[in-house]
């Protein structure tokens, strides 16, 4: 396909594979990718097996589905559970379990949940039912906030009456640097997310070089695009610079787009505090609803539990998401969690560093073992 | 800690060994006979993935097991007198009732008749059973009854016996179909997954996932424009035109909900081996694969309604696909992979980009009712 397969080319990424392999030089380079959405392409296009061994991916909190805490999908589902809502989110919403069950489950006990694509189309299910409560539970870092803000404004503009929004926006920055304070941490760089900086830009990540002295390369999601990011970080690291790079400047403009950072701001304001999953309480990490959009605040119109529900005690969510430990280290991983019996988020969108290595990644290098027989 | 490097010659376990231990602990509760966990039925038990086996098997199978059933094929083979029978049902619940290529007519007869050729029987009768929702055009009826008559004709078959029931508005989504198929077996062939074994090749008949696309794209919730159409039609014909050209066709199956992907996992697991498939082989619509990488889909999990699964002796590859390249359903057919011993009741896929990847069954389907 047309200006993908340029991305994709097997002859230069075996040019680049074996740049890589020169620059890393025996030596072990521990690399995280922050945005779930370069976990999917990492597994789905088999970049590991162009990657020296010395070189690890840990995989981030990128995915925005696995940070949500289970209190919040609790909270979420009890205003599913409310007379005449209609509750709307994305697809990859719907199996994440919160502490009593999944959207699926409310579902299939009788609550009117929908998939959307888009906040908009939340938006027309308002409108065609008016006799309706119509919530759009909306997720994700600064990448979808825009897309909430703008129906927000519409919403606003068309005076919507039976339309919230239950709001779980969460900022990237604060949650690389809760991973940066960790304790024992070792990283020595990251892949810099893609989508998120199409909005915020590649400026807001230079204080992971200047404050903690650690490479950052904005990288595209092609495959192509993730090894020539990893080349860049090791090419920093052989020269002794610790510096943010732009490779997906394609897309990302360093300061971001002004258009879509001024409508969130419009519409939302940072929380003071806001629970991760598996990185706890971060402050100024998340956005909730301006005042002036409290008609839309699903949080202000509803009565919501708002318990903070325990990770099961065997979940070991909060150390793959900091990259202690690889999913397989975790003691439940591919036994009790799996895909379809989820016990922490990351196994449940594809996204997630546990379903991503479950579904695609377990079998590698019997893979390519097997492979060179065939 | 997980990082420590790989001890060497300390008696300690290496990560390596650490991690292909997980992941065989992994492989063998992925192997356990499934159980149903939900309280309820939810969207995911009847979208072809993991939830419905694990339905199928811990609900119907424990209760009905019978040899005819417990191969688990798309259809029962029955010996009655001196005959081979081949037998099926399938019920149709797509939304929208129309849509580019076809209708749920097309799929209701298509998809039976499909269910008993790939048996390598030649199907002959059909029942239709009509569950009408109160308010459904009379027009729109006919319609689809009208498509069911062409689609019946084109495949040989004839429709004897049929049942009608109307519930009330909103207890239906306009029309469900449920038709059963009675196919003869008269060539001495016994197909089936379990027979896949090492050194067999691995077609397909024609482009993937051009039904399950056209559907999603049909329903308007997404605003892209396209002139994908359903691929729905009879196999028929290409099923005998294999079995003419080869005689060592070890399986057939039509690759309906959960796409290719979920009928060579099937292959994989009922035979106990290992298929590899190449990327570059898939044959896929631009259109196709433009609108899966849109929306995130992958196209090997997107269901066709007219397109086969054939596995078939190494040595009789060729012959098998040009049969199929013969006839005009069959021109776009490919040869997409090779059954190994390794990795056993596993897909395994090498990316176009070098890579290789675990190609699993899916737990859910992103695209509901597409049949």
């Amino acid at each position: 396909m047309k200006y993908v397969d340029e991305y994709r080319s097997p002859e230069i990424a075996a040019q680049l594979s074996a740049e890589i392999a020169a620059l890393a030089d025996g030596g072990h380079h521990k690399i995280m990718e922050i945005c779930g959405g370069h976990t999917h392409t990492i597994y789905r296009h088999g970049i590991e097996d162009h990657l020296p061994d010395g070189i690890e991916l840990v995989h981030g909190p990128g995915c925005p589905v696995c940070v949500m805490p289970m209190g919040r999908i609790d909270d979420a589902i009890a205003i599913a559970e409310q007379p005449d809502v209609i509750m709307t989110s994305f697809g990859d919403m719907l199996r994440v379990p919160g502490g009593r069950g999944s959207f699926l489950d409310a579902k299939a006990a009788g609550c009117d949940i929908r998939m959307v694509y888009s906040p908009l189309d939340a938006l027309k299910v308002a409108r065609n039912n008016p006799d309706k409560r119509v919530v759009f539970t909306a997720i994700g870092f600064e990448t979808t906030a825009p897309s909430t803000a703008a129906t927000l404004l519409r919403a606003a503009a068309e005076g919507l009456e039976n339309f919230a929004v239950f709001c779980n926006h969460v900022l990237v920055c604060p949650a690389v640097q809760a991973i940066l304070d960790a304790p024992g941490q070792d990283l020595d760089g990251f892949l810099g997310p893609g989508h998120v900086s199409t909005v915020i830009g590649a400026a807001p990540y230079e204080f992971v070089a200047r404050d903690y002295g650690k490479p950052l390369v904005v990288s595209g999601f092609e495959p192509l695009d993730i090894l020539e990011s990893i080349y860049r970080l090791l090419q920093q690291r052989v020269e002794g610079r610790a510096e943010v790079e732009n490779q997906y400047t394609r897309v990302v403009p360093w300061e971001g787009n002004t258009r879509a950072l001024e409508v969130i701001d419009r519409t939302m304001v940072p929380r003071d505090a806001f629970e991760w999953r598996g990185l706890g309480t971060i402050p100024d990490s998340a956005l909730g609803l301006r005042e002036e959009f409290a008609a839309f605040d699903a949080e202000r119109l509803f009565d919501l539990p708002g318990a903070v529900v325990e990770d099961p005690r065997e979940c070991q969510c909060d150390e793959v998401l900091t990259g202690q430990i690889k999913p397989w280290e975790c003691g439940v991983f591919g036994t009790a969690c799996t895909p379809e019996t989820p016990i922490g988020t990351c196994m449940v969108s594809s996204e997630g560093a546990c379903a991503a290595y479950y579904q695609y990644g377990r079998f590698n290098r019997a893979a390519a073992t097997a492979g060179a027989g065939a | 800690m997980s990082a420590a490097q790989p001890e060497e010659g300390t008696g300690q376990r290496s990560a390596a060994e650490r991690e292909q231990e997980v992941l065989d602990r992994a492989e063998r509760a992925r192997r356990r006979a499934p159980k149903v966990r939900e309280e309820r039925i939810t969207l995911a038990h009847g979208a072809g993935g993991r939830s419905s086996h694990a339905l199928t098997e811990a609900v119907f199978l424990a209760a009905f097991s019978n040899p005819a059933l417990d191969a688990l094929e798309d259809q029962a083979l029955l010996a009655v007198g001196g005959e081979r029978l081949a037998f099926t049902t399938d019920s149709f619940v797509v939304s929208p009732l129309f849509f580019p290529g076809g209708s749920i007519g097309d799929l209701a007869v298509n998809g039976t008749v499909n269910d008993l050729a790939v048996s390598g029987a030649e199907p002959r009768f059909l029942s239709a059973g009509f569950i009408i929702e109160e308010g459904l055009a009379v027009a729109d009826l006919e319609r689809i009854v009208a498509d069911m008559r062409a689609a019946a004709a084109a495949a040989g078959v004839t429709i004897v016996t049929g049942d009608t029931k109307v519930v009330e508005r909103g207890k239906g989504d306009g029309c469900y179909i449920n038709t059963s198929g009675v196919g003869v077996l008269s060539r001495p062939v016994e197909l089936g997954a379990r027979f896949a074994r090492p050194g067999d090749a691995v077609l397909v008949s024609g482009p993937i996932g051009e039904h399950g696309i056209t559907i999603l794209l049909s329903r308007g919730d997404l605003d892209i424009e396209s002139d994908i159409e359903s691929d729905t039609a009879p196999l028929h014909e290409l099923t005998a035109a294999v079995l003419d050209a080869a005689d060592g066709v070890r399986c057939m199956r039509d690759a309906t909900r959960g796409g290719v992907a979920t009928v060579l996992n099937e292959i994989a697991g009922a035979a106990d081996v290992g298929i590899h498939l190449t990327e570059g082989a898939l044959p896929l619509r631009p259109d196709v694969v433009g609108a899966c990488e849109v929306l995130g889909i992958d196209p090997l999990y997107v269901a066709c309604e007219g397109r086969m699964v054939v596995v078939v002796d190494g040595a009789q590859a060729d012959a098998a696909l040009a049969a199929l390249q013969a006839l005009p359903a069959g021109v776009q057919a490919s040869r997409i992979g090779t059954v190994a011993a390794d990795p056993a009741g596993m897909v395994l896929l090498e990316t176009t980009f070098g890579g290789n990847r675990v190609v699993d069954v899916l737990v859910g389907d992103p695209l509901p009712r597409i049949c």
